[in-house]
């Protein structure tokens, strides 16, 4: 096969998602019960005899199981982290065995709202259950069993997926050697609560919605689903980088006078927000905020997160970039707090960074070398 | 006010070329929790635990010091001493280092108060501006340009020189006890004349509390 050009050396290559299905119910921290369930998974390298060498890597929002290399059937499809996925690369699957999963209620094959529900043979819709970090933990372990690793190497992820690798320590203390925790935060603040509210807002009050059942009216609430994500994109950018990038750059160089496109930030916002609401779930982006807002560890412990991070075994690498405001570089400070008031072991880097919240998506050289040089040092022995 | 002098007769031997490392090292006791400040590629963090079997962690600035201390297998905070150690709770190590910082530091008085609220005690290194051969060149008419004190007025990261006598006397006006300390002459024990002869110091220091 030759390779495709866009795809440099130490990609993966293409890759191909697997579907594992789980009989045993799962119940959810909501008391909600799910009798079966499907979880779509990648995996890149290869497991060693020892089973020490694997990595999970946990999405955020938007994402899915696909975090490295490309689908063969559409090359341009490359995974979310390719830039830290790969042979030589930060997270190197020449030593590692990465996984990567798409969570309960997901839109990109696991079981979600879109999925069969069995007891009426209609799509779950609003009746999925409200699924909560602690929950995809849960189902994350279950895959884990059925791939035979009983502890990771490290379990890793940014934003949401960063909360997730901080779950992990937290269930299952036992279960990972290492949390990568990046551009994450303990728990939401009331804005970032807010934030959400306003996106799902979008969705609920859209005529398409019809309650979370549009499956069955053959629509897709999709003009709330493109401002949820106009939304999201502005707090996921910084102020200096929509400056650098758009400024008040206008489409037709002058004024029109009306409302349609008249600034290239607004022509951007739109045609990320129509991308989206092409292939995402309304009802998968209810869920996930929800999960968002109801993340906080510390809540089990009479809000202390030293406590909550007591019993953790892990070692930590927390990292922050300094323009990002969603999840700003205190919050991540919050997580390393606890970890030095419980004697863990942990490293803590805040990267100079102008892309704001989505700087850990981005190609940044320093950002790498810390990620490089903390995997690089986990002893698989 | 008498200071009891660290001088066990040997030359220290020199790691990474910091006279001051060994003199730390002999100080600091074994399974003690260390915070230290300015920490560079962890070198004196990677020292503690291999002799001591100190649970250590370092704050750092730089970036790249960071990626040096992940390489070198040390806990590592990357953060701005001139803002302090908010984020660390009073008195939760044995010992926090400035090794050879001080002088490199705009809030002098913030740092030291900061270092004895975090730590139990305090050690200190710095450069003795008060060795005889900087006053010489001082003398002669110019900054004093050393090994200890290698660059020029124009490029220099030390904005808060002191010589020991200075030190002593900052430490009498901002409740601070001396506990030890060993002056230092290209790795060699200073007693005699020690401000005048000592090219490093370092200090053992708590709050007068």
């Amino acid at each position: 096969m030759t390779s495709h050009p866009t795809h440099e050396p130490g990609s993966v290559g293409a890759v191909t998602p697997r579907t594992a299905h789980f009989d045993r119910p799962l119940t959810f921290r909501s008391g909600a019960v799910l009798d079966a369930y499907d979880l779509v998974y990648e995996t890149y390298g290869t497991l060693n005899e020892r089973r020490s060498n694997a990595v999970l890597v946990c999405h955020a929002l938007n994402a899915s199981h696909h975090v490295a290399g490309y689908h063969a059937d559409n090359p341009k499809n490359v995974g979310w982290w390719d830039n830290v996925i790969g042979p030589g690369k930060p997270l190197d699957t020449n030593r590692f065995f990465v996984v990567g999963v798409n969570n309960l209620g997901g839109c990109h094959g696991s079981t979600g709202p879109s999925s069969p529900n069995p007891a009426t043979g209609k799509p779950y819709g609003a009746d999925f259950p409200v699924v909560t970090v602690e929950d995809w933990v849960e189902a994350q372990a279950r895959l884990a069993d059925h791939l035979g690793i009983e502890r990771f190497a490290a379990v890793m992820g940014g934003s949401l997926g960063g909360m997730q690798a901080l779950q992990w320590t937290i269930s299952h203390p036992g279960r990972i050697r290492h949390a990568l925790v990046i551009a994450a935060a303990p728990k939401l603040t009331a804005q970032n609560i807010a934030f959400n509210e306003v996106a799902r807002q979008a969705i609920i009050t859209d005529p398409d919605f019809h309650g979370g059942h549009y499956y069955e009216h053959g629509v897709k609430p999709k003009r709330g689903l493109r401002v949820a994500r106009m939304i999201g994109h502005i707090t996921y950018l910084s102020d200096d980088v929509m400056a650098t990038r758009f400024g008040r750059a206008l489409r037709s160089g002058d004024y029109n006078f009306g409302f349609d496109v008249e600034f290239e930030i607004e022509s951007y916002l739109r045609y990320q927000g129509e991308k989206f609401a092409g292939y995402f779930d309304a009802n998968t982006y209810l869920l996930i905020t929800r999960a968002l807002d109801y993340f906080d560890p510390a809540k089990d412990f009479d809000g202390d997160l030293n406590r909550a991070l007591a019993t953790a075994e892990a070692g930590f690498l927390v990292v922050s970039f300094s323009s990002d405001w969603r999840f700003a570089p205190e919050r991540s400070r919050a997580i390393v707090e606890a970890l030095l008031h419980n004697d863990h072991d942990v490293t803590y880097a805040e990267i100079s960074a102008s892309a704001g919240h989505d700087s850990f998506l981005m190609d940044d050289a320093h950002y790498h070398a810390v990620v490089r040089a903390y995997l690089s040092k986990i002893d698989l022995g | 006010m008498t200071i009891p002098e660290t001088n066990n007769g040997s030359a220290a031997i020199p790691l990474s070329g910091r006279h001051d490392f060994e003199a730390i090292a002999r100080w600091v006791k074994p399974g003690t929790r260390v915070l230290d400040l300015g920490c560079g590629d962890g070198s004196l963090l990677k020292h503690l635990t291999e002799i001591r079997g100190v649970r250590g962690y370092g704050v750092d600035i730089d970036v790249e010091n960071i990626v040096a201390c992940i390489g070198n297998g040390v806990n590592v905070i990357q953060g701005d001493l001139e803002s302090g150690l908010s984020g660390f709770e009073d008195g939760s190590f044995d010992y926090v280092i400035l090794s050879q910082t001080l002088q490199a530091m705009k809030h002098t008085e913030g740092i030291v108060r900061e270092m004895l609220r975090v730590g139990r005690e305090g050690i200190v290194s710095f450069p003795n501006f008060g060795f005889w051969r900087h006053r010489i060149q001082i003398l002669l008419g110019h900054m004093p340009v050393t090994k200890n004190l290698p660059y020029q007025w124009f490029d220099t990261p030390n904005v808060h020189l002191c010589t020991i006598d200075d030190f002593e006397a900052f430490c009498a006006q901002h409740g601070v006890r001396i506990l030890q300390r060993m002056v230092m002459s290209n790795g060699d024990a200073v007693s005699r004349l020690p401000n005048l002869l000592g090219t490093l110091a370092v200090y053992r220091i708590e709050s007068r509390r």
